[in-house]
């Protein structure tokens, strides 16, 4: 039987992760706590927008209203990545090789390892950002589209269009596709390796009741789970053209609140599925099998994280309870 | 329902008006005076806001079509992604200026906070308000149509700048701005100095308290659409004594109007009790066809049968509606409606709207 450690803050929470087998939670007020025999905090930021988990250096990169960049290690120190006064950090994406992205505006900034910045302009806001699984490159969810761009090697972006506004941004860990949440209730992805032009290279995943604000690649990228309906909405992308033609799985359907957020674990085809009123869900893709690791609690749930191992889920929420879930009880 | 679901919206408030018109000003004052509540603002530009606020955040206006076919369903991405951040971390202040460029359309920020689900489950429009600057009106209006849309377009208009116009000026202004938009609450300002509830906390798109103290929209029969000069002897603000039903044929509205360089026309209707079931379809198919030609619409329904009153308001093709409150004794049980744009046919309006009425 699961068991929760609740942890009780006191705002929302923008994002979890596992330093090492440490739980660390990510305040918007640019407070985060960790729970390294006890309760510990660091004042990154004042106000933090953006966080991602640097899984090569076990670190997390974080931005803030602040016009700070800040890389926090597993044993709770930290150290300024880059700054940009007054301006809200709304993206930061680890890569590989030591390399940062951030963006505020519509720039994209990537900061090597050797300490040198590249800039990468688009005509519209930059709402996302990820490298690729291989090689180091970026791709920008912005209007109208994706945009490509090689670091290390100047010349112009491939372009990946699709109209609408792309607010997020994900590749798939073979680096076949690309899929972006849009403003509008749909996911929108790219298969990259079919020729330009085809009617193949797109891929429309719509039907959802609300925007999808969460998405999560299962063990070896076999299926992309994600939030923006009363189930989890899990597409198929082992085949060669991902999930077109083929129905999606609905997994931990409930009637009367919708998923926020949502996270594969590391290695069975299991989703922890997070709700809006703070309910989250174990669900396996073989036989639609559900555990209940919380019940419903103050806010809906914004963060989630497996640990490496795969038996501990950390949480946090938008009412700031948070806490971890040991699914060895 | 969770806990940051039942949070009251917090209130916002959409500056706009030319370069020049006083809108630095205005917020400069709403963030200086000692009213007890904080503000958060949004801006283009940090520019000249003299105050240190640590809640001032800078935006590039973004506009986001839709992508549902229709030209005039556009959002602002920007204001999505600030509004989302600033609730984030909602205790730090009590309400939300939008200041908007000079050239910006006012369209596409207002609908941000009817359109966008995230954005309306946290907050709610509070008012539209345009800076006018009075010298410089009628230069504004003959070179650029986004300082007409942004006074059709408001709740409140400051006329500011009275100081650097003659008084007979002065009067011409404020008639074209009533031409252009003949329900807004018009005031004389200089150096943007005003009562600020005058332009804060007015719930002007909320629909239990719009329309309720619009004066002008109560009595839109008498004068609304001609230009009123300085010579004009009607009396603004007491027509109350008025029989309102002696004529309900007769319309005052212009077309295009008269004055030159407006272009924004409005249409006033009124008319007797309404059958739902025509006008509900009706006022769904007039916003369908002729939305994007709809700056705003504002009324106040009576329905045969129905106790209360129905109000409804829209912008574009975006229409809501409920019961306001119940008709009071005495009061006259009659449907006004009023529409703010171009190029609307009046008579197939005011054609299609009588066909709605209870016929007696």
């Amino acid at each position: 039987m699961p068991t929760v450690a609740p942890l009780d803050l006191e705002g929302h929470v923008v994002g979890v992760a596992f330093l090492k087998d440490t739980p660390f939670f990510a305040e918007a007020s640019g407070t985060i706590h960790h729970l390294d025999h006890g309760h510990k905090t660091i004042e990154a930021h004042d106000g933090l927008l953006s966080l991602d988990h640097d899984e090569a250096s076990d670190s997390l990169l974080t931005g803030g209203e602040d016009g700070k960049v800040m890389r926090i290690s597993a044993d709770g120190s930290m150290s300024l990545v880059a700054e940009a006064p007054r301006k809200w950090i709304s993206q930061v994406a680890a890569g590989p090789q030591g390399a940062v992205a951030y963006a505020y505006g519509k720039t994209t900034h990537v900061r090597l390892a050797d300490g040198t910045t590249k800039d990468f302009p688009e005509e519209r806001t930059v709402e996302g950002i990820a490298f690729a699984p291989k090689g180091l490159r970026i791709a920008v969810a912005r209007y109208n589209g994706v945009s490509m761009h090689w670091v290390a090697i100047a010349g112009q972006p491939a372009d990946l269009e699709w109209k609408g506004a792309h607010t997020g941004i994900t590749f798939s860990p073979d680096g076949r596709f690309v899929v972006t949440t849009m403003q509008e209730n749909a996911l929108h992805g790219w298969k990259l390796d079919a020729k330009a032009g085809a009617e193949a290279r797109h891929m429309r995943m719509t039907g959802y009741p609300a925007k999808v604000k969460s998405l999560s690649w299962s063990a070896k990228g076999k299926w992309l789970a994600s939030s923006g309906a009363p189930a989890a909405i899990v597409w198929p992308f082992q085949g060669k053209d991902g999930p077109m033609g083929k129905a999606p799985l609905e997994l931990g359907t409930r009637g009367n609140t919708i998923v926020t957020t949502v996270a594969c674990h590391p290695a069975e085809d299991i989703v922890a599925i997070g709700y809006e009123d703070g309910m989250i869900l174990a669900a396996r893709f073989a036989d639609s099998k559900e555990v209940l690791l919380r019940r419903p609690g103050k806010g809906a749930i914004t963060a989630m994280a497996w640990s490496k191992n795969g038996r501990q889920l950390a949480f946090g929420s938008a009412a700031g309870d948070c806490g971890v879930v040991d699914l060895a009880g | 329902m969770t806990e940051t679901s039942t949070q009251k919206p917090i209130p916002v408030t959409v500056l706009t008006g030319y370069l020049g018109a006083g809108k630095t000003t205005l917020l400069n004052r709403i963030l200086s005076e000692n009213h007890g509540r904080k503000y958060a603002v949004i801006v283009n530009e940090f520019g000249e806001i003299g105050i240190d606020n640590d809640l001032i955040v800078e935006s590039d206006e973004e506009i986001y079509e839709m992508n549902n076919g229709c030209v005039c369903c556009t959002v602002r991405g920007d204001l999505i992604r600030v509004v989302e951040g600033l609730m984030r971390r909602p205790g730090r202040f009590d309400a939300i200026i939008v200041e908007t460029t000079g050239l910006a359309d006012p369209v596409p920020v207002a609908q941000t906070f009817f359109m966008d689900d995230d954005v309306r489950a946290k907050t709610e429009l509070d008012a539209v308000v345009a800076l006018v600057d009075a010298k410089h009106l009628p230069l504004r209006l003959k070179d650029s149509r986004e300082a007409e849309d942004q006074i059709a377009f408001a709740d409140v208009v400051l006329l500011n700048k009275t100081d650097l116009v003659t008084a007979e000026e002065l009067e011409r202004i404020e008639a074209t701005v009533r031409v252009i938009n003949p329900s807004a609450r018009i005031y004389r300002t200089q150096r943007s100095e005003i009562d600020l509830t005058k332009v804060l906390d007015q719930g002007a798109f909320n629909l239990e308290k719009a329309l309720e103290n619009d004066p002008h929209f109560l009595d839109q029969d008498e004068h609304d659409d001609h230009a009123c000069g300085p010579d004009c002897d009607h009396d603004h603000h007491h027509h109350d004594h008025h029989d309102h039903g002696h004529d309900h044929h007769h319309h005052h509205d212009h077309g295009p109007s008269p004055i030159h360089d407006v272009t924004v026309q409005s249409i006033s209707l009124r008319g007797g009790e309404m059958n739902p079931d025509r006008f509900f379809p009706w006022i769904q198919k007039i916003t369908q066809t002729d939305g994007p030609n709809i700056l705003r619409l504002k009324g106040i329904i009576a329905f045969a049968g129905d106790a209360e009153r129905y109000v409804v308001q829209g912008v574009h093709m975006i229409i809501e509606g409920d019961h306001q409150r119940a008709w009071k004794d005495g009061e006259k049980r009659e449907t006004r409606l009023v529409f703010i744009g171009r190029d609307l046919d009046r008579e197939k309006l005011e054609r299609t709207f009588r066909a709605c009425e209870v016929q007696a």
